[in-house]
């Protein structure tokens, strides 16, 4: 595997630690972590200022009663199940995402497939499957778009992705991004606003895109 | 309980013997519950972080009702987790805040928030004392960093790691004069990483 050469960004690794990002794009930074370990430490380098921060608020008494509570708590609850681990190529956000099973893909045409993972007003998530040597329609859109490779590779106009590294794509990138000729590419998308396509055909397209 | 129950066992080769260079006492106590689910030192834990958990989740937006029961739930995940904790990465209180982080992600967007896979340490590893060391110097150095900030500046990362910031205003915390103590906690957490991977690749 070569060196993870994308990262995110402190702006977005900042809100996630801090719980400020939506979900679906919280789920490729937590994929990301899951690959690459710079990421990983610089994110728990601001975990260890948000303990700094929670070791200096004022505190705030508990009612009284509260620690037999919890006392009483720890008898009766057992621990929690563990949660659903990485499978083959998907780290564990994304097995987490897929609900523990295997895709679902739908195709798209031209050999393209998606399946949608979430999708609320702050933001939609998704895999996309792209033959190898395939393009995905040029498109641009009103927002940010993180894009995890999580096998193969794409090359667009910002340069070549390979497994682990992610692309941030603001509203003013106009990219088609294609799939290298190594195998078919298998990336995690998180969109906060519709992808708009620019050919005719994948305007077509774009209903069935669902986002 | 004495002090000294709750020390790791890779005090005794000396490294941390000096109290001003050894993990924090919240850090001990988390360590004794992970060792030997001991509940003195799980009380400890509660007396220390339960009053500071509640102040930050009504900061956050909670009642004062509803902010004890998310104690309460934070606690319980702390008792259930501690296996998991890992002295070389975090301290107590960086562990615990991710902990109510993610517990208040799970209320407010009804899904748990997605978990990075866990880090698989190499079977039977010493711990590495100067490792834990290093990261409580570095962090206590990020605390004295923190005291000597404007009110203004300390309000920011309060209320990003608080409450909620809205995006615009995340990059604000990277102009605060906390850059340097932590890249070189990130260097030391990388350089960790490195080391556990040689260690696996014989
Ligand atoms: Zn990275």
């Amino acid at each position: 595997m070569t060196e993870i050469t994308h990262h995110i960004s402190d702006h977005l690794l900042d809100a996630y630690v801090t719980g400020n990002l939506p979900h679906a794009f919280s789920v490729v930074v937590a994929a990301h972590l899951s690959l690459c370990d710079a990421c990983r430490a610089r994110a728990e380098a601001a975990e260890i200022l948000g303990g700094a921060l929670l070791d200096r608020v004022a505190p705030s008494a508990m009612s009284s009663g509260a620690k037999e509570r919890l006392l009483a708590a720890l008898e009766d609850t057992s621990p929690p199940s563990a949660p659903i681990a990485r499978s083959g190529i998907f780290p564990a956000p994304v097995m987490q995402a897929l609900g523990g099973q295997p895709p679902k893909w739908r195709m798209l045409g031209g050999g393209i497939r998606q399946q949608i993972l979430s999708a609320d007003r702050e933001g939609s998530l998704r895999l996309l499957y792209i033959p190898a040597g395939r393009a995905v329609p040029e498109h641009s859109h009103g927002g940010l778009e993180l894009t995890l490779v999580l096998q193969g590779s794409f090359s667009d106009s910002e340069g070549r992705f390979g497994v682990g590294d992610v692309e941030t794509a603001g509203d003013e990138i106009d990219h088609q991004p294609m799939a290298g000729m190594e195998g078919p590419c298998i990336c995690l998308a998180a969109t906060d606003a519709p992808l708009r396509f620019r050919a005719m055909i994948p305007r077509l397209l774009q209903p069935l895109f669902r986002i | 309980m004495h002090h000294g129950d709750a020390r790791p066992a890779s005090e005794e080769n000396g490294f941390l013997s000096n109290d001003k260079t050894s993990p924090t006492q919240p850090t001990l106590w988390l360590l004794a519950v992970r060792d030997r689910r001991d509940r003195t030192a799980f009380l400890q834990l509660f007396d220390h972080f339960g009053p500071r958990l509640k102040a930050m989740l009504i900061r956050g937006g909670l009642r004062d009702g509803s902010a004890e029961d998310v104690v309460q739930d934070v606690m319980l995940t702390v008792w259930h987790k501690a296996a998991q904790f890992d002295a070389h990465r975090a301290e107590a209180s960086a562990w615990i805040y991710r902990i109510a982080r993610n517990r208040r992600i799970d209320l407010a967007r009804r899904k748990p928030p997605p978990e990075p896979d866990p880090l698989a340490e190499p079977e039977g590893s010493e711990p590495d004392a100067p490792q834990i060391l290093a990261l409580g110097q570095e962090a206590s150095m990020l605390r004295r960093a923190l005291e000597a900030l404007s009110p203004d500046q300390a309000k920011v990362l309060e209320q990003a790691y608080f409450e909620d910031l809205p995006h615009s205003r995340i990059s604000e915390m990277t102009g605060l004069p906390l850059g340097t103590i932590k890249s070189r906690i990130r260097l030391g957490l990388e350089r960790l990483r490195r080391d556990l991977k040689d260690l696996r690749q014989p």
